[in-house]
């Protein structure tokens, strides 16, 4: 099978601080890479990279087979890279289909009468919601502050999957979430990763990483401390790689 | 609280009356506009505040206000200030009336030039913001000031005088200062800018995206909103309309001070914030905007035909303002907590 996206050698320095050095990685369609490491281990230098938002110093990237470098992150995201951060890409006064439709707003008439399609938006907006299973919302109008963190999340996947992302990348998507919550976020992955899209997951959380990962990169100090698929190692092994073992289980799961 | 699973459909008639109301942006802001406007029916109405001149003199009132604030309110929507706003009435005053008063140019190059500076106001003002992050608050608030020294300083340079008259505005008289009954002809002004922004909030992706710049700028920099290019076109949009009332004044009043307008910098967003638009962003409505001003307009108005002494009304105003800050986070909240789930 071939990875929908491909990194390798990817360096990226800040001056004289190397944030990542030589990292290669790939992301298949249909699959979960996990990417684990502490704080300031490089996840979110090779997310920013991978999403547009900054260039490689070194390395290349490969999407769909051929060589791209992407100028911005509306670059990246005419591609198919949909990004989902953590503090949720929402609006929380605007309204459900506001949000979704925010920078592709559909419109109907003609110069200045140019105007929203309300009806439009509000329908798709709702209908996308609901396919990613989330019942509890049935007005497009109510207004994104009135949905919970799972929801808020659930919304932000929807987006942009519905925008055409072949890849997925979630930023800690789990991090604010209570247990329930989470687990609503996580069925989404496994829904996406089901439809063929593919999802690279930042997480601090080991449990989550474990339940839905196909493959694992850890960082550590912007190299790449281990690479290994599902059930390559135990769940010991990946904690022990994460974050040094006994000092992890003294504070549960991370967050 | 309702107790509903994520996977129970809920039926979309689960709203009540009370609930629907709460939906509604401007409802803190009707009902104080028909509670104070009551109250001066009451108080003032044998005096003549129910009356047409009263009426008119309120509406006046509101209309000049409201032409700036709604922009202004625009603009805090989108998570901005523009103190500049006092200083650019002023200045466009008196380009009319030195440009045509005094030198004799053609109405219609001063009004060109006028407007021309409420533009250069607000490039200015957005450039400043958008190239140095600062915060619009100080930006503007020098550009007020360094406006309204300079608009001074060149009226007395050029004129001897900071006040000079403008005798005859030619055919912008009958469109800028004409009246009917005791009605000014700003108030279908005021209409024209009330439809504009109305449709350009409620109605344009341009709409959309000044509740995202306000509500949450990242993410709507993440979804591709053109955010700086939002402060832009809104700072254009306050300052040319602030020109807009400089020139108006200058027309219906023969005369033009470099002076003047220096009320609007806190009247406008003093009805902004009564009007229902959050301070922090995000949050706010056309409609809301409106009945601020008319908030505004009842209470000056309002308190004349009483007989109390007019001395009060900054106190009365200030009064109103933090009720409605109050008022306002505690309908927000409201909005908010509806239909969330309660642990």
């Amino acid at each position: 099978m071939t990875a929908l996206m491909t990194l390798e050698g990817v360096t990226r320095t800040f001056g004289n601080n190397v944030a990542l050095n030589n990292v290669s990685l790939e992301a298949h369609p249909g699959e979960v890479h996990c990417l684990l490491g502490d704080n300031g281990a490089g996840k979110s230098t090779l997310i920013k990279i991978m999403s547009g938002v900054t260039a490689p110093t070194l390395g290349t990237l490969t999407f769909d087979g051929k060589a791209v470098s992407f100028r911005s992150p509306r670059d990246a995201q005419a591609y198919g890279i949909g990004t989902v951060h953590q503090d949720v890409g929402s609006i929380p006064l605007i309204s459900v289909a506001r949000n979704f439709f925010l920078g592709n707003e559909p419109t109907k008439g003609w110069g200045p009468l140019r105007r929203l399609d309300h009806a439009t938006a509000n329908r798709i907006a709702l209908e996308q919601i609901r396919e990613m299973g989330i019942r509890r919302i049935n007005d497009a109008e109510q207004l994104v502050g009135t949905m919970s963190g799972g929801e808020r999340q659930a919304l932000a996947i929807a987006r942009a999957l519905y925008f055409g992302a072949k890849l997925l990348i979630l930023d800690e998507p789990t991090a604010a979430l209570g247990v329930k919550e989470s687990k609503i976020v996580i069925d989404l992955m496994v829904k996406a990763r089901a439809q063929g899209i593919a999802l690279v997951f930042i997480t601090h959380n080991a449990t989550h990483a474990l339940q839905v990962g196909d493959r694992f990169t850890v960082l550590i100090q912007g190299r790449v401390a281990s690479q290994f698929r599902r059930g390559e190692k135990t769940r010991e092994e990946v904690l022990n790689l994460m974050a040094g073992g006994e000092e992890f289980y003294a504070v549960g799961h991370g967050d | 609280m309702q107790t509903t699973t994520a996977d129970t459909p809920v039926p979309a008639t689960r709203y009540g009356v009370l609930e629907r109301l709460l939906r509604i942006v401007w409802i803190g802001p009707a009902i104080a506009a028909l509670v104070i406007y009551i109250f001066f029916v009451i108080v003032g109405g044998a005096s003549g505040f129910f009356s047409v001149p009263g009426t008119a003199g309120w509406l006046n009132t509101a209309a000049e206000l409201g032409i700036i604030a709604l922009p202004i309110g625009l603009l805090m929507i989108a998570g901005e200030f523009d103190l500049s706003t006092g200083s650019v009435v002023g200045a466009a005053a008196i380009i009319v009336a030195l440009g045509t008063g005094f030198y004799g140019l053609p109405i219609e190059l001063t009004m060109s030039m006028a407007l021309a500076m409420g533009v250069a106001v607000g490039c200015f003002n957005a450039f400043l913001v958008n190239a140095t992050r600062l915060p619009s608050f100080i930006v503007t608030l020098a550009s007020n000031f360094i406006l309204a020294g300079t608009s001074l300083g060149l009226s007395r340079l050029i004129s001897g005088s900071s006040n000079v008259s403008l005798k005859d505005a030619g055919w912008a008289e009958p469109i800028f200062g004409s009246k009917w009954m005791f009605f000014n002809v700003s108030v279908l002004w005021y209409l024209v800018a009330i439809v504009l922004a109305a449709w350009v909030l409620k109605q344009t992706r341009f709409g959309n995206w000044i509740f995202a710049t306000g509500g949450n700028v990242d993410a709507a920099r993440r979804a591709g909103v053109p955010v700086a290019r939002v402060k832009l076109i809104l700072f254009i949009w306050t300052a040319v309309s602030a020109a807009f009332v400089g020139i108006m004044s200058a027309v219906m009043y023969n005369q033009g001070n470099a002076a003047q307008g220096q009320g609007y910098v806190f009247q406008t967003a003093i009805a902004a914030v009564i009007g229902g638009v959050l301070l922090q962003g995000g949050f706010g409505s056309v409609i809301g905007i409106v009945l601020g001003t008319f908030i505004y307009g009842i209470v000056s108005l309002g308190l004349f035909y009483t007989g109390w002494p007019t001395d009060w009304l900054a106190t009365f105003i200030g009064g109103l303002l933090v009720i409605a800050v109050l008022t306002n986070n505690f309908v927000r909240e409201l909005a908010l907590n509806r239909g969330k789930k309660k642990p």
